[in-house]
């Protein structure tokens, strides 16, 4: 049983991570980023690249992975998605826009990186052993420096100038700009910031489960579901829901396992249940 | 334009998709073209749900789940039951609806962004619903379906048996396109009908619908309902297309052309579905020859079109209206 809480809670703190990305983008512009997945993939195959094949630092490749989104985040907004969402009648277009650069990402990434799956080596050796619980390093590392960048992000969002600001776009654009706050740009250090967190769980991840060019949608189909879970747009939320699904994943991998790969659809279903009772999620405005 | 001569060109239309059409392809030899244009006809079939659901305010991106359910039901049938399919067919679009119904009761309070997830997540749970189902055959799918049967009526041949035809493509053609009309026709009947407006007025106002006596829970489940019904239709003749279905036929990705599909055409025109499935798949189909850079050509073309055209194809010939 600890095996299992202690797996549910390092998955948990990587999901944690990328919802909260998700969820930074939706509650500053109110757009669903379908390319989430693929932005994890990116953060993946630049640490590849670095770490693996050049064999520098891991340290210096996570950066650049968190670097080389952030740059790229901040390009999509500036010169995709702020003019559609100034010129389009209806706000869903900017939906049709997140998928197209979706495929995009995809077809640029099967480019570059290929379809095979890439692995790097182990950031540490070894496995922690006690009675109950077996835990290689790496996973730990991973999981601490996951939770420790869940930390300096809230601290970041609460107690930086640039942090109170994105609050106050989220709460109400318009009352925002009326106080001063320049809302392009901060909109542009969202999005940058946004993408920034799924390239570096790329980056960690990469360590442990490797990437391949497919697994950008799945992903992001998991962003999404952590998202509702948490509610759309609260940063609390996406912490919340990154942890349950984590935790939901481990334990029914645990204890579904004679009825075959069914885990995924009791989720589903739960969170159907889930969701006629709390449209919102757990902690969602209302109506997104 | 008048009502009648608004008809005279609907009827050319149809005339020319009927006839025109398979005359050209005889004339120039591209056999090939008819399987491209019956999934064309049928993919915005498809994607014509889709757009009612937007017609009602709602993001829908689970449109592939209900396309997989139909295309199902209709090769169980026909193949363990051995039902004649044009009766699967419509038994495909009724299962559809009814599941619709069950599932939409408790997701069509949720709106926005939350609704397009949890469609979207639909797609997902059909795709694993049909891996886990015995009945589904698992990831080998059903494959090797009978080609569809004759029907008769009082010995009069309605429609032959696909099998004993020498081009069943052309039929398989012909078959889809006389769908298409049919549900764009009733489509844009039920559009401009007083459910029609009241569809409308859900898509703008909600509250204020409900505040002036519209039943709001029933009108957007029925919506919903004819819109899976419409899928589930589509994924039918899918199946009986290819003869065989999959777990994988209808993906999230699927889910997402259809969307982008009536994006594309236009969210405010009955017609833009078809417009938008016939622009996307040529589209596509015509950047083949490109191979590894497929994808990204398609892609960069999509959202130079969504920077241009941000309000869909068809708004071309609006006039610009202030701030749009």
């Amino acid at each position: 049983m600890e095996q299992v809480i202690a797996n549910g809670l390092y998955l948990g703190a990587q999901y944690a991570l990328i919802a909260l990305g998700l969820t930074l983008i939706f509650a500053l512009m109110n757009v669903l980023n379908f390319a989430h997945g693929q932005m994890y993939v990116l953060g993946g195959f630049v640490t590849y690249t670095i770490y693996g094949q050049l064999g520098l630092p891991f340290v210096l490749a996570l950066a650049c992975s968190a670097l080389t989104l952030a740059i790229v985040g901040a390009l999509v907004e500036k010169f995709l998605f702020r003019p559609v969402i100034k010129r389009s009648a209806r706000e869903e277009s900017t939906m049709l826009l997140a998928a197209a650069i979706a495929f995009l990402m995809d077809a640029i990434i099967l480019i570059l990186f290929g379809e095979k799956q890439r692995g790097v080596p182990k950031i540490i050796n070894g496995v922690f052993v006690s009675d109950s619980l077996v835990m290689p390093y790496d996973r730990i590392l991973v999981g601490v420096i996951a939770i420790a960048m869940i930390a300096s992000f809230m601290a970041y969002m609460q107690y930086s100038r640039t942090g109170r600001a994105m609050r106050a776009l989220a709460q109400d654009r318009v009352a925002a700009q009326l106080m001063g706050v320049n809302v392009d740009r901060y909109s542009m250090i969202g999005f940058a910031l946004g993408a920034l967190l799924a390239g570096v769980v790329g980056g960690l991840l990469v360590t442990i489960t490797g990437v391949n060019s497919g697994i950008g949608g799945p992903i992001s189909i998991k962003a999404f579901l952590m998202v509702m879970i948490g509610g759309a747009g609260v940063v609390g939320g996406a912490i919340a829901g990154g942890f349950i699904l984590g935790m939901m994943e481990s334990v029914g991998l645990n204890v579904l396992r004679e009825f075959g790969d069914v885990t995924y659809l009791v989720i589903f279903v739960l969170l159907m249940v889930f969701l006629s009772l709390r449209p919102n999620g757990l902690m969602g405005k209302p109506w997104g | 334009m008048t009502n009648a001569t608004k008809l005279l060109l609907a009827a050319a239309c149809v005339l020319f998709l009927l006839v025109g059409v398979p005359a050209l392809i005889a004339a120039t030899g591209r056999n090939d073209l008819y399987y491209t244009l019956t999934s064309v006809a049928l993919l915005s079939i498809i994607s014509g749900g889709v757009w009612l659901t937007f017609y009602i305010g709602r993001i829908n991106i689970g449109q592939g789940a209900f396309a997989l359910l139909g295309g199902y039901v209709s090769a169980v049938l026909v193949t363990a039951y051995g039902i004649s399919f044009w009766l699967t067919l419509p038994v495909a679009g009724l299962v559809c609806a009814l599941a619709s119904v069950l599932i939409g009761l408790p997701i069509l309070r949720l709106r926005g962004v939350y609704f397009a997830m949890v469609t979207l997540t639909l797609t997902e749970v059909m795709r694993l619903l049909a891996l886990a189902v015995p009945i589904t055959n698992g990831a080998k799918g059903i494959v090797s379906i009978p080609l569809p049967g004759g029907v008769s009526l009082f010995g009069l041949t309605l429609i032959p048996d696909f099998a004993t035809l020498e081009n069943p493509r052309l039929a398989f053609y012909l078959a889809s396109v006389v769908l298409m009309v049919l549900c764009f026709g009733a489509l844009y009947r039920l559009v401009h009908s007083r459910i029609g407006h009241i569809c409308l007025s859900l898509q703008q106002n909600e509250e204020l619908a409900s505040s002036i006596g519209v039943n709001i829970a029933s009108i957007r489940v029925l919506a919903y309902a004819i819109s899976s019904f419409l899928g589930g239709l589509g994924g039918a003749m899918f199946a009986a297309i290819s003869q065989s279905i999959y777990p994988s036929s209808f993906t999230v990705a699927d889910s997402v052309n259809f969307m982008l599909n009536c994006f594309l055409g236009g969210l405010h025109y009955v017609l833009g579905p078809i417009l938008g499935t016939f622009a996307l798949y040529f589209g596509w189909d015509l950047l083949f020859q490109t191979g590894v850079y497929q994808l990204l050509i398609f892609s960069s073309a999509l959202i130079v079109l969504m920077l241009v055209l941000p309000n869909g194809l068809l708004s071309l010939r609006l006039p610009r209206k202030k701030g749009a």
